[in-house]
């Protein structure tokens, strides 16, 4: 019996599997510790939500939902995303545009400013407000001299709403603009096109699902959000409570759990909507 | 001159000839966290009863949340035409930043609360560990369930409560009384920040023997979990629900007349019974007899007997105070 010394290829391929027979082990019980966590910290409660609002069945949820202040707070909150998404993709559009493009005195800061309301808990920014806008505060003596309403009022809770999600579309937008470099567009301007004309058919096609995964993310974000606006809302049933705020006025009581979750559901449900749209958006992304 | 005047009482003429057709009144009520039910019930008999005796049709929008907040936003601009808290202080706070009267608590009878409740127990169904009164709260073998009293001002009616009965039953002595919260405290498995918390750590989650509330909570939380009973305890501590006029905002609006005669309203016999149905005492000496066999009769003690709410504060609150000696957590 003669033995072959085994080549190099056959060693490796020898110490692979030895290895891949301890990876498979790791990697199952990473998976299964995966799978666990994920099942009790997200989907149990998701599932929980939904079994508690249709409690009382679908009657029960209707009768809920369909009560003047919950439809006026889910109403408030799609005004107010609705503001808030296109002026923050105007702005995103122009931060990462300005960050990309010009070299200019400041750019490394105006990069961190654009993050800082990711750092910031957004309840600080309602404080931040209620110290500017407020009856007390900086702004106030002026505002209500002239009789100019900003705070417990809409104009208040879309500032927050605002402050909280202005990084969003800046953020996925600006390191696309800074991969792609600046060369299609600098032929474009060669071959004689206008600025506006650059954008619409250069910078734009290049960045749009960027800019549609930024603006839905921006909209989740802009209807859950709870901290800062609670503090500028007044919450005044009907008028400026949003649907988070509405959730939990309605779960402090008792007797109207049913009401309090189907709200929940309700903002669930939204979220659970932004969030295909941000996986189908995202896998456009990755293909541009 | 002459022709200015006359154009006024001719525009002062027309405006009154209108007003019947337009009239609509709007007040804003800024309200406690757990209310909101109590007045949607309450609203819309009151804009009844305005439109009965004034002709004018009337809103009465509501704001709920935690009392202090609620203060602090109203502070800084929240145009609240009157306030119904459930807690004093945070009146006193508004009057501080100037816009309620220094003497807010008799502009209103009975020191300017409408209703009232007191801190009361609720057990597990057939009363297993026979809790009846304060004292049953600090044996061995009863676990108590309340919210954190650095953080919810039901627990510190609770806590204060608890302190009253002390000093009651052991002829005002402060040193029995210090020691009777302080083993109060040390037998309370969980400290929830909030009520609503607390009530279900109890109901829901199964855990302690006798939970502490308002009475006007207990029976939302009896009829809302079965298997628990109420039980009220021989001695309590008054709890105000107090109202004000938030003058500066009001006299802004043009709303002092009607947002009086709101507050006003709520202690008549009308309002005093939509308040009854919702577990709340009342003032009304013939709604009260009505509605008699709802409320076990107890011996209410004030928080006067503590010193006063500046006391209170001071001496049991405040940094160092009892309630720091006390409660080790």
């Amino acid at each position: 019996m003669t033995v072959t010394p085994m080549n190099a290829h056959d060693q490796i391929a020898a110490g692979r599997r030895a290895a891949n027979a301890g990876e498979r082990w790791t990697a199952r019980v990473l998976i299964a510790l995966a799978l666990v966590s994920t099942a009790f910290l997200i989907a149990a409660p998701l599932v929980y939500i939904f079994w508690r609002a249709f409690a009382a069945g679908i009657g029960g949820y209707w009768a809920a939902i369909t009560t003047p202040d919950t439809l006026h707070a889910i109403w408030l909150t799609v005004i107010v995303t609705v503001i808030v998404v296109p002026v923050n993709v105007a702005f995103g559009i122009a931060v990462a545009w300005a960050i990309a493009r010009f070299r200019f005195p400041g750019r490394g800061l105006l990069m961190t400013i654009v993050e800082i309301p990711f750092s910031i808990s957004p309840i600080i920014a309602g404080i931040c407000y209620l110290l500017l806008y407020g009856r007390q505060g900086f702004l106030g003596p002026f505002l209500r001299e002239h009789d100019i309403t900003v705070l417990f009022a809409l104009p208040g809770i879309v500032l927050v709403t605002l402050f909280v999600t202005a990084p969003f579309v800046a953020r996925e937008v600006l390191p696309l603009m800074l991969a792609k470099g600046s060369e299609q567009e600098e032929a474009a301007v060669t071959l004689g096109a206008k600025g506006w004309q650059v954008f619409r058919y250069v910078t734009l096609p290049g960045i749009r699902w960027a800019l549609l995964y930024g603006a839905v993310l921006c909209a989740a974000r802009a209807v859950g959000e709870f901290g800062g606006v609670s503090v500028v809302s007044g919450r005044v049933a009907g008028q400026t409570n949003t649907l988070p705020l509405q959730i939990e006025l309605l779960y402090n009581e008792m007797n109207t759990s049913v009401a309090a979750f189907a709200a929940a559901s309700t903002l669930t449900m939204i979220a659970i909507i932004a969030l295909i749209a941000k996986t189908f958006l995202a896998s456009h992304n990755r293909r541009d | 001159m002459s022709l200015i005047s006359s154009l006024r009482t001719a525009a002062a003429v027309v405006v009154l000839a209108a007003a019947p057709a337009l009239a609509q009144d709007k007040i804003l009520n800024v309200s406690y966290d757990i209310g909101r039910e109590l007045f949607e019930a309450l609203n819309p008999v009151f804009a009844k009863t305005w439109k009965e005796t004034t002709g004018r049709d009337v809103t009465v929008d509501q704001s709920h949340g935690g009392s202090s907040a609620q203060a602090r936003a109203i502070l800084e601009g929240l145009n609240a035409d009157v306030v119904t808290f459930n807690q004093e202080t945070d009146i006193d706070v508004l009057v501080d930043g100037g816009l309620v009267d220094a003497d807010w608590r008799n502009a209103f009878p009975n020191g300017a609360s409408p209703y009232y409740s007191l801190p009361a127990f609720v057990v597990r169904e057939g009363n297993p560990k026979g809790i009846k009164d304060w004292s049953d709260l600090v044996r061995d073998d009863v676990q108590p369930v309340f919210a954190n009293p650095r953080t919810s001002g039901n627990a510190r009616y609770t806590y204060l409560a608890a302190y009253a009965f002390a000093l009651e039953a052991n002829g005002g002595d402060e040193a029995k009384a210090n020691d009777f919260v302080k083993k109060l405290l040390s037998n309370v498995p969980v400290f929830d920040t909030g009520a609503r918390a607390s009530s279900q750590t109890f109901a829901e989650r199964n855990i302690g023997d006798v939970l502490i509330t308002f009475e006007a909570e207990t029976a939302g939380i009896v009829a809302q979990y079965p298997g628990l009973e109420r039980v009220t305890p021989g001695t309590s501590l008054f709890a105000a629900f107090p109202v004000a006029l938030v003058r500066e905002n009001a006299e802004k609006n043009g709303t002092v007349e009607v947002a009086t005669a709101y507050l006003n309203w709520l202690y008549t016999p009308e309002a005093q019974r939509v308040l009854a149905a919702q577990n709340f005492r009342v003032t009304d000496k013939d709604v009260a007899a009505e509605v008699a066999a709802q409320f076990p009769e107890v011996k209410l003690l004030t928080v006067d007997v503590l010193g006063g709410w500046a006391e209170i504060k001071a001496k049991h609150f405040d940094e160092g105070g009892i309630l720091d000696q006390v409660f080790e957590n």
